[in-house]
């Protein structure tokens, strides 16, 4: 029996397409079953994260309301044979597909896949209702942003309103130099108001820009930061205990200076 | 003197993530408690109505807040009495 995680945040442009994209080929690379679903409908983008965009033919709204059954629908990713896509219908709304059809979807996913990774679409409406109606557990993605952490804060009430308790928090795109002048939210920071487990934490990292122009998700690329923080979310996710990743900028000049006369 | 040191050597008084981590304090305290500042107000407009009826208060010096400390919200009002209606206090 398969577990479906959400991944979700309540503010668009965080980074859930690409931390769903990240999580579902480092479970693939590490042997397991897993189906990427976008449920962005009207909006996808998974397909193209991936590098997938060229080969759908149905779409999640095909198969919720029974136009093709779910094994047409899926598509298989080029790199991993144990990986597959549901990508989002473009052309309708995110009224074509209601909670319960998900429901229905997420038991049968379940039957098949080890891991059926949901990838969320922005806002708490009925996207999101959608999305999390048939999972089991939630991973929510924050920025180190005033906006991005205030939305992040509304959806974990949701989330627990919705009986999807102890939701796992992403906090995406920190920048270490940033912290350390104090000109943005530490981990420390964030944790202490969201107040939810920490199960990683992604630096800004160009090599995502990269890898989402090729269509290769970083996770597979061992010269990437965001990669190595994706494939530790990844093993904590199977239930491994793995440290946070190392985020300490090198001191310069002026950091052995300020220490030297004592103001840090 | 010490305290251009500290300044050119980039130690201010008040970063940029304080104040934002102040500010988000601040709008959770409502988020959560999912009241919006409309709403106070007509609660507030409300709960003056009902204790005209036993005391007069001094309006202007209300004060009426929600307040947060660690997990819980708390509405905390200051109300100043001026003095007790005196047909309430003579049925009582």
């Amino acid at each position: 029996m398969g577990e479906i995680i959400v991944v979700t945040s309540g503010k668009g442009g965080v980074g859930k397409t690409t931390t769903s994209a990240n999580i579902g080929t480092g479970l693939a690379a590490a042997g397991h079953k897993v189906v990427l679903v976008d449920t962005d409908i009207g909006l996808r983008n998974l397909d193209v994260v991936m590098g997938l965009e060229n080969r759908i033919v149905y779409d999640l709204v095909d198969v919720t309301s029974g136009n093709c059954r779910l094994k047409q629908a899926l598509i298989k990713d080029k790199r991993f044979t144990n990986l597959f896509l549901l990508p989002a219908a473009q052309t309708k709304d995110k009224s074509s597909v209601s909670p319960e059809q998900m429901e229905t979807l997420a038991k049968e996913l379940k039957e098949e896949f080890d891991f059926a990774i949901i990838d969320c679409p922005a806002g708490i409406e009925q996207g999101f209702r959608n999305a999390i109606a048939g999972a089991d557990r939630a991973v929510v993605v924050c920025t180190p942003e005033v906006s991005a952490v205030r939305d992040a804060d509304r959806i974990i009430g949701l989330l627990e309103a919705a009986e999807l308790r102890n939701p796992k928090l992403i906090i995406n795109r920190i920048r270490p130099e940033m912290v350390k002048r104090g000109d943005m939210m530490d981990i420390s920071d964030i944790l202490d108001i969201l107040a939810i487990e920490l199960i990683g934490v992604v630096p800004e990292d160009e090599s995502i820009v990269i890898s989402t122009n090729r269509g290769e998700p970083a996770v597979l690329d061992q010269g990437s930061k965001a990669g190595e923080a994706y494939r530790r979310i990844t093993r904590r996710i199977k239930g491994e205990e793995v440290a946070l990743m190392n985020l300490d900028v090198p001191s310069g000049l002026m950091d052995k200076l300020k220490k030297l006369v004592g103001l840090r | 003197m010490l305290e251009f040191i500290s300044r050119m050597l980039g130690k201010e008084s008040a970063s940029s993530k304080t104040v934002a981590k102040e500010r988000l304090r601040l709008v959770l305290v409502h988020d959560r408690a999912s009241i919006s500042p409309a709403m106070l107000n007509r609660l507030r407009e409300d709960l003056v109505k009902v204790i005209s009826n036993y005391m007069e208060i001094d309006e202007a010096a209300l004060e009426f807040n929600l307040l947060q400390d660690d997990n819980e919200v708390a509405l905390v009002a200051n109300i100043p009495v001026v003095k007790m209606k005196r047909d309430y206090a003579a049925k009582a």
